[in-house]
């Protein structure tokens, strides 16, 4: 079973991101950029199913600019048997990327694509389950836990009220949540060997897609700070405050 | 322009999010029909004809709209689309779901999690986990919304008076079943919608140690919480977690209880009229959004806080 994993590269996690002052957007030049953290969970459930036996092959898609090289690279050394590349410097949005991701998988036949629920970059949370409609395939979204069968998959979603599980007949597109495992650390020699793995580099005009934005972004601004509270001494104090400044209770 | 709002619900009656997303749609304009589909849902969609402000309810019933199968409503959805400028749901986990789907059928860039409205096209929405907040516009012809809840104050559950129309479901696709459910019951508020929220972190050291949250949460009347690296340490469900990837909270009174504040949990909860936050380590990014604070051993400070509050109402 083939398995496609898709992978966006965003600024890092740990990076407090600023807002360009001529409102154009977030600064991210000379920013430390990484894998989104949702599909390096997304990769390792990947990895994972080959390691039991219920995968045989993993595709590693990015869509982007020509630096999503490294963010594949770091997929191949995670666990990815091959690269795909989408190379644009266009601005992608979600309907676009799925557009691309659409005809990869159509050229790849995957039985199974993963990828994360949400980039932590334009927290959209789209991508996956327009795939899954464009293709006409099943989707199982925000997933905690996946179960592989072979004709379908049980997963368990991460939903406001709890947990639902449900059965999605294959080919799917899955969408990881947080809690679905745990991604291992690149090792030195796999980045080593990650070199060797083949890469393929693509174009949107040459998959015959059409990215053209559908949003404009008209400004990008820094959200109201809150202003800094106080100390206060002890939960006495505390009541107090909440009581008679805030009037909270 | 006339908008579709996708109601919340759960067959019986709907959630609160659906008022807020109507509270959006008001702001949009125009004629607001909501669609309520599910199975045996005919309370809801009743219930959904109170809503004020609503001048109609589709209501789809069948069994394979039942538990928010994601691809039996989005294709009902894209059936009755043409007929709408806007679609509308709340960004709840089953607005995320099915929403992105329609939206991709209809061949329309979904707009995700805004936070207001500049115009029939133009919206705000926060980025980088809140840290910016991004005016779009779209160029599609029917704009397809997500909402985020506390954006938008609640409209009136009641003085409606809306025509419930029935209309068809679309066949079963047979892509995807559903297998069963783990319910989170509890008899406090719903975290999204309480008046007052304590949460939990890593601080509580562990799940035993959040029950000395529930007093608290009882004075308050408050929901219980809890940030990311708790949900992770296995503390607590995962749907008590408030952050960018979790739930979304604004409420009247937020009590953050060893939390540290990363970037993440604050994007969950900031928007809080008043916040306070109980933390041994002074230097705790929390401090910097909390109204109050208090510097020590949250084991020793919660009692305390609890045997306080209790004292003030009986001076009451």
């Amino acid at each position: 079973m083939k398995v496609l994993v898709a992978v966006k590269r965003v600024v890092d996690f740990n990076v407090k991101v600023r807002v360009k002052a001529d409102g154009s957007g977030v600064e991210t030049a000379n920013v430390k950029m990484s894998m989104n953290p949702f599909d390096e969970i997304a990769l390792e459930e990947a990895v994972r199913l080959k390691e039991a036996g219920a995968a045989s092959e993993i595709v590693a898609v990015s869509c982007g600019v020509a630096a999503c090289q490294e963010t594949l690279r770091t997929a191949l050394a995670i666990g990815a048997d091959r690269a795909i590349l989408v190379q644009t410097d266009a601005e992608l949005q979600p309907l676009a990327v799925a557009k691309l991701l659409k005809s990869i998988a159509l050229k790849e036949a995957p039985r199974l694509v993963i990828m994360g629920k949400q980039a932590i970059d334009d927290d959209s949370n789209q991508t996956g389950q327009m795939l899954a409609a464009l293709l006409g395939w099943s989707q199982a979204t925000f997933a905690s836990k996946v179960k592989m069968d072979k004709d379908s998959a049980e997963v368990t979603r991460e939903v406001d009220g709890g947990l639902d599980t449900i059965s999605v007949r294959l080919p799917a597109v899955v969408t990881t949540d947080l809690r679905l495992n745990e991604p291992r650390y690149v090792t030195l020699p796999n980045i080593m060997k990650a070199k060797k793995k083949p890469f393929e580099t693509l174009t949107p005009e040459a998959l015959g897609v059409d990215v053209k934005p559908r949003l404009a972004t008209l400004k990008v601004v820094e959200p109201a700070k809150r202003k800094a509270g106080i100390k206060v001494a002890d939960a006495r104090a505390l009541v107090d405050k909440l009581r008679n400044e805030a009037k909270v209770i | 322009m006339t908008i579709l709002v996708l109601a919340e619900h759960d067959n019986k009656s709907v959630r609160k999010a659906t008022l807020n997303t109507v509270a959006a749609a008001q702001k949009i304009g125009g004629g607001i029909h909501v669609l309520v589909a599910g199975h045996d849902c005919a309370a809801a969609a009743k219930a959904a004809a109170q809503i004020a402000g609503v001048a109609k309810v589709l209501h789809a019933d069948a069994p394979q709209l039942d538990d928010e199968i994601a691809e039996n409503v989005a294709a009902l959805i894209v059936s009755l689309a043409k007929g709408y400028t806007h679609i509308l749901a709340p960004a709840t986990s089953n607005g995320k779901n099915v929403l992105p789907r329609a939206a991709a059928l209809l061949d329309c860039q979904q707009i995700s999690d805004i936070v207001s409205i500049e115009g029939p096209d133009t919206f705000v929405r926060p980025i980088y986990a809140g840290n910016a907040l991004a005016t779009v516009k779209s160029s599609d012809p029917i704009r397809v919304i997500t909402v985020r809840t506390t954006g938008f104050d609640a409209v009136a559950a009641a003085g409606g008076s809306a025509a419930v129309e029935t209309i068809a479901a679309p066949a079963d696709s047979g892509l995807s079943k559903f297998v069963g459910r783990e319910v989170a019951r509890s008899e406090r508020p719903e975290l999204t919608s309480a008046r007052a929220v304590v949460s939990g972190g890593r601080g509580m050291g562990s799940g035993e140690n959040f029950k000395i949250l529930e007093p608290l949460a009882d004075r308050l009347k408050a929901a219980m919480g809890a940030s990311r690296a708790a949900v992770d340490a296995g503390f607590v469900p995962n749907d008590w977690q408030v952050g960018q990837t979790g739930k979304i909270v604004a409420p009247e009174l937020y009590v953050a209880v060893g939390i540290s504040g990363a970037i993440q949990h604050l994007a969950g909860m900031k928007d809080s009229r008043v916040i306070v936050a109980i933390n041994k380590d002074e230097e705790a990014p929390i401090f910097q959004v909390a109204d109050y604070g208090i510097v020590g051993d949250l084991f020793q400070i919660v009692p305390t806080l609890v045997e306080e509050l209790k004292e003030q109402e009986l001076k009451k």
